[in-house]
């Protein structure tokens, strides 16, 4: 008997499909059917609507029989609950969104749409994207496959989950300081942050745009730089997209099987007091990987890195200090009933966000408020520059960089809850790359005595997708740990 | 990753900065957030130890530019999709509690 439907990957999906061994209807139904047994533990969703998702995969079927040919025709994928599918809910893990219709597609969701990919189901997020843990969602928190005494990590924790429980092969995320990779890392999948201004935000729930960005989780690199493929791009409707054209990455990520020729980076700011000592020998594993597999380890220095967390913790709340303001209760959402418009706005916000939003949003105000804004925000901003100066120096010495993705594996539900400050250092390795603007990938890289996994960094140079991609695909080719499944 | 607070950082009137982004705070909830901003602020402040003179300001990290299209007509939502989602609407517009006495 052949393997389950469920444990299909997404190119696996699409290859099943083309061959008609299987329709989208059978596979989207499978995957519903696991979903509704296993997500009531995990939490991983926040809404499907199976005879909707039925519907759109017969319709796949049935243009694939009149003689359809595209190739992620009936593809199934789960999207993160902050991107607008038209039709479907999203409620970015908040209380104020909360009965909120998307009127109309996102970009991305465009984009796969015309791919002819089926839209399976929506997963859960921490509030508007902002934490590390996806527990400030309003629908309550995500548990992690591996272990559900534990967080899948965050903010993209639901699409982590999910593509790990095999609920979908791959899932559409988005990443401000980690929250593509960080879930990525703790759940032992695969996620990717494209540069800023490859994939349009068009649709997706702004947080901080001046970081923001889209990508996928997937079970593998190859599945990943598939989704990748159609989602990126220059949208007018974005205009910090890029005009650079997307070069088809699959054919190098696919041939990808070693690293010579490469010389790759390891900054000794990476293994610092506070690594977890497992995470650290799990790490080093992976790099010598890549140095059996061709690779020149060269070290390189990234002198402002500490500075990452304080520099993001300005910056990202101010400006969703700036996108949050248009939750009034006007036209969209939640509406507080009230005698006059203040009290609306005031009773709106105070009820439909969640405490890290409004510590967020309270911070944000203050970094830019009258008298403070030189001191913290314009600051920040100049630090800003310096941590990107540290890559493009360390890039002048090698092709890419080698780190860990999180300091520690994933940690208890509710460890970190009450204090800010310590959620906040778990993005430690991950906040610099969007500060940088640049692309990272985490790929799984073994797993602790305790069996949670790890995710080695890969990050590349600004709209250099296909070196990331190629060498996250050449230790794929050469490790057995993305096949690895949680025993749920 | 050790911490290390600074003695002398900002500390915020909470109550009084909620206000200016239109929210309102229980005695817990103000209570609450005051000892974790405190804690933020001391944590952010960090950044005050750098040197930054001489230093251009990041706005947006890669090739920011001025973006221009052509100045073509494109169709919007359409009027019933765009008010679908509201609390409250009447006469086909968006309505709110009474602005002026």
């Amino acid at each position: 008997m052949s393997a389950p439907l469920h444990e299909m990957g997404f190119l696996d999906a699409a290859d099943a499909l083309a061959r008609k061994t299987v329709s989208s209807a059978e596979l989207t139904a499978a995957l519903l059917d696991r979903s509704e047994q296993l997500d009531p533990a995990l939490n991983s969703l926040t809404w499907f609507d199976r005879e909707a998702a039925l519907a759109e995969a017969r319709a796949a079927d049935a243009t694939r029989a009149a003689g359809d040919a595209r190739p992620l025709l009936g593809v199934p994928i789960a999207i993160k609950d902050l991107l607008n599918v038209k039709g479907q809910p999203c409620t970015a893990g908040s209380n104020v969104l909360k009965g909120y219709v998307a009127p109309y597609d996102a970009t991305v969701i465009a984009r796969l749409r015309a791919a002819g990919c089926v839209f399976v189901s929506r997963t859960n997020t921490d509030e508007f994207a902002m934490g590390g843990s996806t527990e400030t969602s309003a629908y309550g928190p995500t548990r992690n496959p591996w272990d559900v005494a534990r967080v899948p990590g965050g903010s993209s924790g639901g699409s982590a989950a999910a593509v790990a429980a095999r609920l979908a092969p791959a899932a559409l995320a988005s990443d401000t300081g980690g929250s593509i990779r960080q879930p990525a890392a703790f759940c032992g999948v695969t996620g990717f942050k494209p540069t800023y201004g490859r994939v349009p935000r068009y649709g997706c729930t702004a947080f901080a745009s001046s970081l923001d960005q889209v990508g996928p989780i997937a079970r593998n690199v190859e599945d990943a730089a598939a989704v990748y493929q159609v989602i990126a791009g220059l949208d007018p409707r974005d205009s910090t997209t890029s005009p650079r054209p997307v070069d088809d990455v699959l054919p190098a990520v696919r041939a990808a099987k070693d690293l010579k020729g490469l010389k790759l980076g390891l900054p000794k700011e990476y293994f610092v007091e506070g690594l977890d000592p497992e995470i650290e020998k799990l790490t080093r594993a992976a790099v010598d990987q890549c140095r059996a597999l061709g690779a020149e380890i060269v070290n390189v220095e990234l002198p402002h890195s500490r500075y990452g967390i304080a520099c993001y913790y300005i910056l990202a709340p101010a400006e969703a200090s700036a996108n949050l303001a248009r939750y009034d209760g006007v036209r969209y959402g939640f509406r507080a009933d009230a005698e006059d418009l203040q009290e609306m706005y005031e009773q709106t916000r105070s009820r439909g966000f969640g405490a890290e939003v409004k510590r967020r949003v309270i911070l944000g105000t203050y970094v830019l408020s009258s008298g403070f804004h030189d001191a913290y925000y314009l600051r920040a901003q100049k630090v800003r520059t310096l941590i990107r100066g540290d890559f493009e120096q360390a890039f002048a010495r090698c092709d890419a960089i080698l780190g860990p993705v999180t300091p520690t594996p994933a940690f208890r539900v509710g460890e970190k809850t009450a204090d800010p400050v310590q959620m906040y250092l778990g993005d430690v390795f991950t906040v610099n790359v969007n500060l940088a603007g640049i692309c990272g990938l985490s790929v799984p890289c073994g797993f602790t005595a305790a069996g949670l996994p790890a995710g080695l960094h890969v990050v590349g140079p600004a709209f250099r997708e296909d070196l990331a991609l190629t060498i996250g695909a050449a230790y794929q080719h050469a490790t057995e740990w993305h096949r690895k499944q949680p025993g749920i | 990753m050790a911490m290390k607070f600074s003695e002398n950082a900002d500390r915020m009137d909470v109550r009084y900065v909620a206000g200016l982004a239109r929210m309102a705070l229980s005695d817990e909830e103000a209570a609450q957030l005051q000892g974790q901003l405190d804690d933020i602020l001391a944590f952010i402040g960090e950044l005050k130890q750098l040197d930054v003179s001489g230093v251009a300001a990041t706005d947006v990290a890669t090739e920011a530019r001025n973006a221009w299209r052509e100045d073509v007509p494109e169709r919007g939502l359409e009027h019933d999709a765009a008010l679908a989602n509201a609390p409250l609407a009447r006469h086909g517009q968006f309505a709110v509690p009474k602005v002026i006495e």
